[in-house]
């Protein structure tokens, strides 16, 4: 039985201008130990799928599924409490803003103690121990120091580190990470990658990897859904998709990287996406 | 307090804004005035004396003496006391209702904020003193009474602030991450976000004082807020009100007292406002 296991997942929001359906019917499957990339352009409908498993989306939002099972705890079922109960502790997540992730107000250390004190019965010794041991297993250097400075301190890198370290300290077994490295330069992008990798092996979590770079899925997915418009076009297996792509719209993302552009022109997915099943027109 | 707050206060250089060290200088004489009327009186701010009606300012008696002898700088001093209890007795009360109420309505959207809406828009229609006046007219005059006719009002300004705070502060990804560690609704809205939208609250409070004193001394001048013979600068304004031809000093001195007190509270208000104004 899989780790995560979403079972056409439909998602709408209730506007002044009548229902939006913003998620079609979309299946997705984590094994423990695997990493799913998700990948989509802006309103494909990857970080909705994973808000509408997580209960992060407004009460405007309707969730209709056939079944979203968590490790045997079904969610569809869950009260407020029970899903508090897991969140953080078996499930964590990761934002793309790692600035506006921490809270200014309180030290790297008081966010760091605060999961810890809500899910693990620990002293208060032990958490602070268990908080130097994380900010070291993700690299950042003089943990017993940085643990009494406040986000603005540091850089967008080590808030970003800082966040996995809160994300981990639990041991989750489902690690969600929402464009991780999209605020980030590209050399701290790749050590965050590597980073998360490292970590998910260690600890054998299961990864899923919001991302509309095609440079992250190559890198660090397993298994890789492609979607479009709130509909899944394509799901492989990371070597599959890159040398085989099925669907239309996958081969147009793949031509549009940089490394394939002709005569210094980037290809244009819009171009040849009349073929594809369910565009926008 | 962690060194680093005393490092941050020392790093405001206080020393080198006049105004708030002006401010301060005269909010902590009212708070010692208040809290020890009687060591700073000469005399017993309700005792006649009949050999010494109506006395101008003098040696004796600083600030005169009013039409029942009672010495008029005592009485001043004494009404350190209650007026500077109306600053902080009206507000925080206001206070706190407007903090909690804007968060919650803040927070949680839908219809209990537009309901929230709806009545803020029916208190604000009113100008405040009319409104106060009238709950009190409502309740009966007196302190007590004053007090809550004051907080049924000013909650609003408070609470829509607050949820303005509130609301922008939702916006930063640490609220979902806040849920996303398995926080309650309720320590995501009093822990993580409170801290970080209170700072325009506590700026509003410091200039809400000064409005306070003004409000509750222009009730005791109207006989609806203390009611005489309490020394309190509005009804002692009242008292003076009718001799002010033959003795002008019976509603000046009250007068000076609002005016440095009020001033004292706009000065801290405008150097904390200032303070607390990010700065790039």
């Amino acid at each position: 039985m899989a780790l995560l296991e979403v079972e056409n997942l439909t998602v709408s929001f209730k506007t002044d201008e009548g229902i939006v359906t913003v998620l079609h019917n979309a299946s997705y499957a984590v094994e423990a130990g695997e990493v799913l990339a998700i990948v989509g352009e802006s309103g494909s409908g990857k970080s909705v799928a994973m808000m509408a498993v997580m209960g992060l989306l407004p009460r405007t939002a309707e969730i209709m599924a056939d079944k979203i099972l968590f490790n045997g705890h079904d969610f569809l079922k869950l009260t407020g409490q029970e899903r508090r109960r897991l969140m953080g502790k078996e499930i964590a997540m990761i934002f793309q803003e790692p600035m506006a992730g921490l809270n200014p107000c309180f030290t790297v250390g008081a966010q760091l103690d605060e999961t810890l004190q809500a899910h693990e019965k620990m002293g208060r010794k032990a958490r602070r121990e268990r908080s130097i041991e994380l900010l070291t297993a993700v690299g950042i250097p003089e943990p017993e120091r940085r643990l009494k400075s406040y986000p603005h301190e540091m850089s967008g890198g080590q808030c970003q580190r800082v966040m996995i370290a809160i994300a981990i300290s639990c041991n989750p077994k489902l690690l969600i990470a929402d464009e991780p490295t999209t605020a980030l330069d590209v050399t701290i992008q790749k050590q965050i990658l590597d980073l998360l990798i490292s970590l998910q092996t260690q600890y054998g979590m299961g990864l899923i990897m919001i991302t509309h770079d095609m440079g992250v899925v190559a890198e660090t997915a397993d298994r890789v859904v492609v979607q479009y418009n709130g509909r899944k076009m394509e799901e492989a297996d990371v070597v599959q998709l890159f040398s085989n792509p099925k669907n239309s719209y996958t081969k147009a993302l793949l031509a549009a990287r940089p490394e394939n552009a002709e005569g210094g022109r980037l290809q244009i997915v819009s171009d040849i996406l009349d073929d594809v099943e369910g565009a926008m027109q | 307090m962690t060194m680093a707050t005393f490092e941050k206060i020392a790093s405001l250089n206080l020393h080198k804004r006049p105004g708030f060290l002006v401010g301060a200088f005269i909010l902590t004489m009212s708070a010692l005035l208040a809290l020890f009327p009687g060591f700073f009186a000469p005399f017993d701010p309700n005792a006649f004396n009949y050999s010494a009606l109506k006395q101008p300012p003098s040696a004796d008696h600083w600030f005169g003496t009013d039409n029942l002898g009672r010495d008029t700088f005592s009485r001043v001093i004494w009404a350190y006391s209650i007026n500077m209890q109306m600053a902080i007795v009206a507000t925080v009360f206001a206070m706190l209702i407007g903090v909690i109420v804007g968060a919650l309505v803040g927070y949680y959207g839908g219809i209990a904020d537009a309901i929230f809406g709806r009545c803020v828009d029916a208190i604000i229609t009113f100008p405040f003193l009319v409104l106060v006046i009238a709950v009190v007219a409502v309740l009966g005059p007196g302190l007590t009474n004053m007090y809550i006719a004051i907080t049924l009002v000013g909650w609003v300004y408070y609470a829509r602030l607050m949820r303005a705070e509130i609301m922008g502060q939702m916006a930063n990804e640490y609220a979902t991450a806040g849920k996303v560690i398995g926080c309650s609704d309720m320590r995501i809205i009093f822990r993580h976000l409170l801290p970080n939208a209170i700072t325009p609250v506590l700026t509003y409070w410091m200039t809400d004082m000064a409005l306070a004193i003004l409000l509750g001394s222009s009730l005791g001048y109207l006989g609806l807020g203390a009611q005489p013979p309490t020394a309190e600068w509005g009804v002692l304004i009242a008292e003076g009100r009718n001799f002010i031809t033959t003795a002008w000093w019976l509603s000046l001195m009250p007068g000076i007292a609002i005016v440095l007190t009020g001033l004292g509270f706009s000065l801290v208000g405008d150097s904390v406002a200032d303070l607390m104004r990010p700065r790039g």
